[in-house]
């Protein structure tokens, strides 16, 4: 074997490792913080603190059956799941975890991770649509305006972003911020000083993009039974249960990439990756402890909320950066 | 347009104040109880199946005069007795003995009926809430030989 085939194998299996080892773990994680915030203690009953938990679960999804119901488009009701954790493993590609630690690094990493992530919502609504379900056809119908509503906002923060650095490479992205923690982009308010909106407006879209609550519509099962994935048993429920956790590392990963000044530490201390594993970590910290403060949103304010407040905000933002680059 | 804004900076200020909210609960004392391994203690008032009373030696309050099993209204208590001599102060006195005394629990409705006609205090509200069982058998009690089992 060639060392360059060696080399993608070993990125293959390292990213595939890191996706599922964080989505099955991310729920226990969950499961502890829903606790914690409702003054429970949380699975605690299988290992210490639960830890054994995730096996356990990930054990029995996988001996149950895999029930494909007789109307079901089978095609569509086959690649939804697959389509569903795909992108998410694929995003981990060229997402840098340090100045070395990258499976392959690309100079236009932004937009491949954009390419994939809008595959995400195609997979609920072939989801929705090959169930022959009229609840997980709604599901797919909100999933799909939702994504819309939400990309738009979404990526003209990182247009923003990628005109203040004026690269769409993820490392170059990363290293234009490493001088110190005043650099980070969040905190960039010379080249605009709207960049702590756009923070939280980046935020709350990926919050939006990977389904979490309070945006939950495409599963809001107290009116869809369990929107798109109602007729999903075993594994194939598993895949979209494990793709959530998965999209909500790279969420949390492009938010620390895009504003935190990734692997840039404030004060030296420890090597570059486990500054980038701690941002990331506590943004998803921040993603559990939203899910468990906020009521699910009603699709109207979902919409409302993207088209009347993110996406003009968003828009005055881009105009503002750009006048004050060619200013200045 | 000021409107707009405000709307936005109020809601946002709203949304703070819930997850400073959410924060400070993550950090107090747990409330819950891990239920199989500790449960909560019952209250004083609470009405479980009945239960004999002991006296200071053991034995039940109970002098077997029947009254609870006329009071019932569904038939839930059988007890039965038989006449032992005991000495008091060099006479012999009979007494009646409590030989047998079964609850029918499936039938019981709770209403106390029993406990109220008891005049010797020889019957109670148990505690026990944990009565969970798919066989019927398990609801038939014999309280005399869990009072026994109590004391052993």
């Amino acid at each position: 074997m060639s060392l360059t085939l060696i080399n993608v194998l070993f990125a293959v299996v390292a990213a595939i490792g890191f996706a599922a080892l964080n989505a099955a773990y991310l729920v226990w994680c969950e499961r502890k913080g829903a606790g914690f915030f409702q003054r429970r203690p949380g699975p605690t009953e299988n290992g210490p603190w639960g830890l054994l938990q995730p096996p356990v679960d990930g054990i029995k999804l996988m001996t149950k059956q895999l029930i494909i119901p007789g109307g079901v488009d089978k095609a569509f009701f086959m690649v939804a799941p697959v389509l569903a954790m795909f992108p998410a493993i694929m995003s981990f590609v060229t997402i840098p975890f340090s100045e070395n630690i990258v499976a392959h690094n690309m100079d236009i990493g932004v937009l491949m991770i954009f390419a994939f992530a809008s595959m995400g919502s195609m997979s609920l609504l072939l989801a929705g649509w090959g169930s022959r379900n009229k609840y997980s056809l709604m599901s797919s119908v909100r999933a799909v305006s939702q994504s819309i509503a939400y990309e738009i906002p979404m990526l003209i923060t990182v247009i923003t972003v990628v005109m203040i650095t004026g690269s769409m490479d993820l490392k170059v992205i990363v290293e234009d911020q490493t001088a110190g923690f005043w650099q980070w982009n969040v905190f960039a308010l010379l080249k605009s000083p709207l960049m702590p909106v756009s923070f939280l407006i980046f935020f709350i879209c990926s919050l939006a993009e990977t389904n979490r609550a309070p945006f939950d519509l495409g599963e809001a099962e107290s009116e869809l039974v369990a929107g798109f994935h109602t007729e999903y048993s075993s594994m194939g429920f598993g895949l979209f249960f494990m793709g959530e956790y998965a999209n909500i590392v790279i969420g949390a990963c492009l938010t620390t990439i895009l504003f935190l000044g990734g692997w840039g530490c404030p004060f030296g201390l420890l090597p570059g990756v486990w500054w980038f594993l701690l941002k990331v970590y506590l943004l998803i910290f921040t993603f559990i402890w939203i899910r468990w403060t906020f009521p699910r949103t009603t699709i109207y304010g979902l919409l409302n909320l993207s088209w009347k407040i993110l996406i003009p905000i968003s828009l005055f933002n881009l105009l503002l950066t750009a006048g004050l680059l060619k200013v200045f | 347009m000021s409107g707009y804004l405000s709307e936005i900076l109020s809601g946002s200020k709203s949304l703070a104040v819930g997850m400073g909210i959410t924060l400070r609960e993550f950090f107090t004392p747990k409330v819950t109880l891990r239920y199989p391994h500790e449960s909560v203690k019952m209250t004083a008032r609470y009405r479980g199946h009945i239960e004999l009373i002991e006296d200071e030696n053991g034995e039940p309050n109970c002098v077997a005069c029947g009254m609870c099993q006329r009071a019932c209204p569904s038939g839930c208590i059988t007890l039965a007795s038989r006449t032992v001599e005991i000495e008091v102060d060099g006479k012999t006195k009979k007494k009646k003995e409590l030989t047998q005394y079964d609850l029918n629990f499936t039938t019981c409705s709770l209403c106390g009926s029993c406990v109220e006609s008891c005049s010797f205090n020889g019957i109670t509200f148990s505690k026990e809430y944990n009565l969970a069982s798919t066989r019927k058998e398990d609801f038939h009690f014999d309280l005399l030989k869990r009072l026994k089992e109590r004391n052993s």
